[in-house]
């Protein structure tokens, strides 16, 4: 298959995938107890009457389900996820607002987890029963273990009262003045703690992996006819070996983009992170439904891009898939 | 090597009696040893809170941030209003692992048979039930879990029910691969010639062959769910007049530069929960998988 072909293939899955999230909504609506308009309203009453007749007539709450699936769907087609009645906003607009920092917290947590387990994961291959495979060992149990938003606390305590080196809330300073770098310079420095938090977890996998990938490798026929050619043992590991031991890093991270935006929640609910797990937590509390649906529309659309770009990445990395050797 | 691989082999044990070889491959690893006995510890202190400890975990007892190890009566201190903090440790265990045991239950069931379908029957129905687990791995699933909760009003059996929803796809798969594995196996062929059905050939053959992956990848669910109870009830998701580890650490957190106690030991309670199951479930990979033992 030509690589326009796959492309094209896998971009009508995503959307045939995204539209299925629509579907799930719609029933998730109707599958609550109460009244539909109700539920799109928001529970928490203060709905006035003339709003709930609204709702129906937009939504078509009193045609047939599939039509009113279709009406939904037609909806969402032209950029309309609803409108927040408790911020009396479009939704679309509330979480465009919030997406860049979720993506901007996912995207530094998964290149750190992946640099630094990757790198860790190299040197513990070389010694498989020496301390840095020990230390592996250890963190791959703690980042198992312990519950992400525990461990972000911990952190705040740490960097709060016993060495403040690092901001422990929200994204910018408040009384923050200066020009276009400064703010960028401001904003990754009140990244560290909250990417950090959420990178153990997949550290401890990312490192755990590559060791044993790599341990595999490097006993491969290839590595040991490269080190017999009298290839210099850097080049045999970081361009033999490195290049195949990172596949299934590839494949293992682009699955772990729905723990991410998971995990990100809980950080960013932890550090005050203005992203879309904020939004997706005080939604939860408003009973803000057409808001939160329309999050969960958002991360599945993001993890189905991540998957997508995983795919393509595979494809680039390991050419004999790309060469149709499979 | 992902955890399907490396028990990929276990159905295939030599030996007369495969269930006793993996008993004693697993007394002789330490860690799990370790694993079992502090879970054991944890259970019979939940245990003990549950059913045998009469104090209220919500009663104000003692000066408000009294820090542990200033007074017997209160060892581990108490949180802002006043709380005991043993006391939320006794009483919260139990809804904690209580969700978590039932939600890993949940995920079993849903995983395994659609998995089991899947894989038996392969074909279209493995692709339709592919894509259905997809489509499921596509929702973040604390994000799910979060919306099907608001949806459906907070309580204990709503969370487990939701952390089941969200978690079985990865059961579905391990589930499927062992059966489109075992169905090609001679024993399943000599089932089939003697006029087994379909149900008894999945249930009763397929299965138990099936089970070690599958036992190994419950008891890491139960580790999974209880982290997810413990995430959802730390953002007010779950039925705020039970108390469990989670809630501790979310009504503590906007105090934790005051008091760093009330937060910390639920976290360690969580913690070490997790990770005792985590080390029964890899000495259970370990004992099922002969190729590993001896390592």
């Amino acid at each position: 298959m030509g690589s326009t072909a796959y492309i094209a293939r896998r971009l009508l899955y995503g959307v045939i995938l995204l539209v299925g999230v629509l579907v799930l909504n719609f029933f998730l609506i109707h599958a609550a107890p109460g009244d539909p308009a109700q539920t799109i309203a928001g529970a928490m009453g203060g709905a006035t009457a003339k709003m709930l007749a609204e709702i129906r007539t937009s939504y078509g709450l009193d045609k047939p389900l599939l039509t009113q699936l279709a009406i939904y769907l037609a909806h969402v087609a032209h950029g309309d996820l609803g409108t927040s009645y408790y911020f009396n906003q479009p939704v679309i607009g509330l979480i465009a607002a919030r997406v860049g920092p979720t993506v901007l917290l996912v995207l530094a947590a998964q290149v750190f987890a992946i640099t630094v387990g990757v790198a860790m994961g190299v040197f513990a291959a070389r010694k498989p029963s020496g301390p840095l495979s020990a230390f592996i060992a250890v963190l791959s149990t703690i980042g198992y273990a312990a519950p992400v938003f525990w461990t972000g606390i911990m952190l705040i305590i740490l960097f709060a009262s016993i060495w403040p080196i690092f901001p422990v809330d929200g994204m910018t300073s408040a009384r923050f003045a200066g020009g276009y770098f400064a703010y960028i310079g401001d904003v990754l420095y009140h990244l560290v703690l909250p990417a950090f938090t959420l990178a153990i977890i997949f550290l401890a996998q990312y490192s755990r992996l590559s060791r044993a990938s790599m341990i595999d490798v490097l006993g491969a026929d290839y590595v040991r006819t490269a080190r017999a050619k009298g290839v210099s043992e850097t080049k045999v590991v970081f361009k033999h070996a490195l290049r195949n031991a990172v596949l299934p890093i590839i494949t293992v991270a682009g699955i772990q983009f729905g723990n991410l935006i998971s995990g990100a929640l809980l950080v960013e609910s932890v550090f005050n992170w203005p992203g879309m797990g904020r939004l997706a937590f005080d939604s939860v509390l408003r009973r803000d439904y057409p808001t939160l649906l329309g999050i969960l529309f958002f991360a599945a659309l993001m993890v189905i891009i991540a998957n997508l770009l995983t795919d393509l990445s595979y494809r680039f990395a390991d050419p004999r898939i790309r060469t149709g050797g499979r | 090597m992902s955890m399907a691989d490396a028990t990929a082999n276990s159905h295939a044990v030599e030996g007369a009696r495969p269930l006793r070889d993996a008993l004693i491959a697993y007394r002789r690893n330490k860690p799990a040893l370790l694993g079992m006995l502090l879970l054991s510890a944890i259970i019979a202190f939940v245990i003990y809170g549950t059913f045998f400890f009469k104090g209220d975990p919500y009663e104000i007892v003692w000066a408000p941030q009294t820090p542990p190890g200033t007074d017997a009566a209160v060892p581990l201190g108490t949180d802002y209003l006043g709380r005991d903090i043993m006391r939320g440790l006794l009483k919260g265990g139990g809804p904690t692992l209580a969700v978590g045991a039932a939600a890993a239950i949940i995920t079993l069931v849903i995983g395994i048979s659609l998995g089991g379908i899947a894989g038996f029957f392969g074909g279209w129905i493995d692709d339709l039930l592919m894509r259905v687990t997809e489509f499921f791995q596509v929702l973040p699933a604390l994000l799910f879990a979060m919306v099907v909760i608001t949806l459906f009003s907070p309580s204990t059996l709503t969370t487990a029910i939701a952390i089941g929803v969200v978690l079985w796809p990865q059961t579905a798969r391990l589930t499927r691969a062992e059966f489109l594995k075992i169905r090609e196996l001679e024993y399943v062929t000599a089932a089939r010639s003697i006029g087994a059905r379909n149900g008894r050939i999945m249930w009763k053959v397929i299965l138990p062959n099936a089970l070690p992956p599958l036992v190994v990848s419950a008891t890491l669910t139960v580790g999974v769910a209880i982290l997810f109870q413990a995430g959802l009830s730390f953002l007010g998701l779950d039925d705020p007049n039970t108390m469990s580890w989670g809630l501790m650490i979310g009504t503590n957190r906007q105090y934790i530069l005051d008091a760093w106690w009330p937060v910390t030991f639920p976290g360690i309670a969580i913690f070490l929960t997790v990770f005792a199951v985590s080390l029964v479930g890899d000495g259970l990979n370990d004992a099922f998988n002969p190729k590993l033992r001896g390592r």
